[in-house]
């Protein structure tokens, strides 16, 4: 079990380097360097920068070094949490961000934790009455759920929800507290705020989980050990619940491994569309306007939390299945 | 007709059990009209080429068919002839009263030690559970209750087992949990379903050993299903011959050898050329493919491979069920002693 983590481990910080120089190269990607970047940027609003100045610049950031000692002080800065200066605007990148990077990471985890919580009971409810009508509604609204775009489902929500609830929608915070500090009220706030979101952001990824879950626990149900529950008396509940449903759960924690980017990157769209305050609308600007350490930064750092989505996937998968707790043991 | 003579209670009667299957495919008559009788402290072999028809039987006398399957007639009565008798045909499948049946009164062994236990939880929790859905007894209780299972179905060290998972143990050490699980809620009945057909031959001769001493000493009613005519030789006192979804012989273990009555019975044990110097001998098939049970023929069912079959009366008509308790065979040519 020890080994089976450290290995996972070992795995995580390999890929978070290849994150970090796959965003290095990002960075340097645009012609020239930053500071002619720098230099076009200030140009552009009417101020000069001379070639002294040009050269002290690039001594200061490094840019005349080879690039691999550019890129080894760049990791450096990055992990004393210095991620640069956004070109467009003018501020540390980490202000830029702000609290976009933890707003994108609870709307991805309430979008996750609303499919496992959909899925979950229609998959096994799929699954036990099949063919029944339930399952054939379930299956159809799981096929529409799959074929319509995020976005467009976004819209209609929106309407549906300002038209005939006469919701405040859009936004993750009403406008009173979009600026105001952090305090309970403001969390609350954001609690009202989540569910559309999380409902559009959920939809596909949980129409695809509830065939998942539907076609394991089919294949489940038809293995003897769940003969061997029934024989000892369990009621039928208490059988289904504990056996095959525990076996079929092993796709479930894998779907934070796959879901979480794909969540991540779904939300660009629907945020756009949302209004929300996420880090997708960010880099979609910045990559418009070849901001690089900001969009570098964002790419770094969404890359880096699906490592640790699926880092999070494995000890739950580990939870799950003794045979992986207790691999390497006899 | 002359009835064996046996005088221990019987534990369960099944009577002209039928069991369907109705699909979109067409129906499957699984079973069609299933009788016989398991008694205290005796064996009852169940014999018959694959699909005939003995898992289906084990497992509607626990209620637990696979859907879109359903009794369709017959009664399995428990206990027959007492105060306490109970049809378990008639009993909702979900009642507590089922379910105290199930793993209560009758225990189920199966073949696949492999499969038949869930690898998720450790050989421990499983059989607790079994324990504890048939006595009012605390989880520590359970939990010595089960050690002391492990150690009667010869588990070594059932103290540090208890904690093991399924996949940690050999083939025969999971074969002998199943057994312990099976008789976690102290059951007075035993349906064996092919218990040994996936061990290997050391490996079966002691579940089979054990099976054997566990009916002694508890006097348990044990309904054995096999393919093997050397394990029904060895285990039982009667036997049951199934084909196409009835019984087809009933006789004394040591009168179906001596002198079998059905031309298929015979046909089997002409297939295990000699049961004495190759004991567990696989079944071998014998002349021609079992009929569909959705496509059963007319007449007597194994008129197309029967070798003595009496041209327009066996594709016509269908030799008479035999009573249930009474040696004989479903046959035209039987006669009657
Ligand atoms: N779940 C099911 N769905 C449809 N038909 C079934 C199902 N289970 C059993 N049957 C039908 O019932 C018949 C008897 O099956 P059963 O499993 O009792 O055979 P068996 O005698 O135990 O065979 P084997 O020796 O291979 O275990 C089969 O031929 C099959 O057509
Ligand atoms: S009834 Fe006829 S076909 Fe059937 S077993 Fe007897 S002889 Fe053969
Ligand atoms: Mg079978």
């Amino acid at each position: 079990m020890l080994m089976y983590l450290l290995r996972r481990l070992g795995l995580a910080l390999v890929t978070c380097l290849f994150i970090s120089v796959l965003t290095f190269i990002i960075i340097r990607l645009p012609p020239g360097d930053f500071v002619d970047a720098y230099i076009a940027n200030l140009a552009a609003s009417g101020s000069t920068v001379s070639n002294e100045q040009a050269e002290a610049m690039r001594r200061d950031y490094g840019l005349d070094q080879p690039a691999l000692v550019q890129y080894a002080r760049w990791l450096g800065r990055v992990l004393e949490g210095d991620f640069g200066v956004s070109m467009v605007w003018r501020r540390p990148v980490t202000e830029v961000i702000g609290d976009r990077l933890w707003l994108t990471m609870v709307v991805s985890f309430a979008a996750l934790f609303l499919t496992w919580a959909i899925a979950l009971p229609i998959g096994i409810y799929s699954a036990v009455r099949q063919y029944s009508i339930g399952d054939y509604v379930f299956t159809t609204l799981g096929f529409i759920g799959l074929a319509v775009p995020n976005f467009l489902l976004a819209l209609i929500l929106m309407y549906l929800g300002f038209r005939y609830l006469g919701l405040n929608v859009g936004g993750l915070f009403s406008p009173d507290y979009v600026q105001a500090p952090w305090s309970w009220a403001r969390v609350w706030d954001l609690a009202k705020h989540l569910p559309l979101p999380a409902a559009v952001l959920a939809l596909a990824g949980t129409a695809q989980l509830i065939r998942i879950m539907r076609a394991n626990l089919l294949d489940e149900l038809r293995k003897p050990y769940v003969v061997t529950a029934r024989a000892k008396g369990l009621t039928e509940r208490r059988t289904i619940l504990k056996y095959p449903v525990r076996a079929a759960l092993n796709p479930f924690a894998s779907s934070v491994a796959y879901l979480f980017p794909y969540l991540v990157s779904g939300s660009i769209v629907v945020s756009l569309v949302l209004g929300l305050p996420t880090v997708g609308p960010l880099l979609l600007q910045a990559l418009v306007a070849q901001d690089m350490f900001l969009a570098g930064t964002i790419v770094l750092l969404l890359g880096i939390m699906t490592v640790v989505g699926t880092l999070i996937s494995d000890v739950l998968l580990m939870w799950i299945d003794p045979r992986i707790r207790l691999e390497g043991h006899g | 007709m002359r009835p064996t003579p046996m005088a221990e209670p019987i534990a369960l009667a099944v009577r002209d059990l039928a069991v369907r299957f109705e699909m979109e495919q067409g129906n499957v008559h699984a079973l069609e009209g299933v009788s016989f009788d398991l008694r205290a402290g005796r064996t009852l072999g169940i014999v018959g080429e694959s699909g005939c028809g003995k898992s289906v039987t084990a497992r509607s006398i626990l209620r637990i068919i696979d859907r879109p399957g359903r009794i369709t007639g017959g009664r399995i009565l428990l206990d027959p002839g007492t105060p306490q008798e109970v049809d378990l045909a008639a009993l909702d499948p979900e009642s507590a009263r089922m379910r105290a049946v199930r793993g209560g009164r009758v225990g189920l062994i199966f073949q696949e030690p492999m499969t038949a236990l869930s690898v998720h939880y450790t050989v421990g929790n499983q059989i607790i559970e079994a324990v504890r859905q048939h006595s009012d007894i605390s989880k520590a209780e359970a939990r010595n209750r089960a050690i002391e299972l492990l150690r009667e179905v010869g588990i070594p060290r059932p103290e540090t087992r208890i904690d093991a998972y399924p996949f940690e143990l050999s083939g025969g050490l999971r074969q002998r949990v199943g057994i312990a699980m099976a008789l976690a809620g102290d059951p007075d009945i035993l349906i064996a379903d092919e218990p040994t057909t996936a061990l290997d031959v050391t490996t079966q001769a002691q579940i089979l050993a054990l099976l054997r001493r566990l009916q002694a000493e508890k006097r348990i009613a044990l309904m054995l299903i096999t393919h093997d005519m050397g394990v029904i030789a060895e285990m039982t006192d009667e036997v049951a011959v199934m084909y196409l979804g009835r019984v087809v012989e009933y006789a004394p273990v040591a009168a179906l050898f001596a002198a079998p009555r059905h031309p298929y019975t015979r046909a089997l044990l002409r297939a295990v050329p000699s049961v004495l110097a190759a004991p567990r001998q696989r079944l071998a098939t014998i002349g021609g493919a079992v009929p569909h049970p959705g496509a059963r023929p007319a007449g007597c069912a194994f008129h197309p491979r029967c070798a003595e079959v009496i041209p327009g009366r066996c594709t016509a008509e269908m030799p008479p069920a035999i009573p249930p308790g009474i040696a004989g065979a479903s046959c035209f040519l039987d006669v009657p002693a």
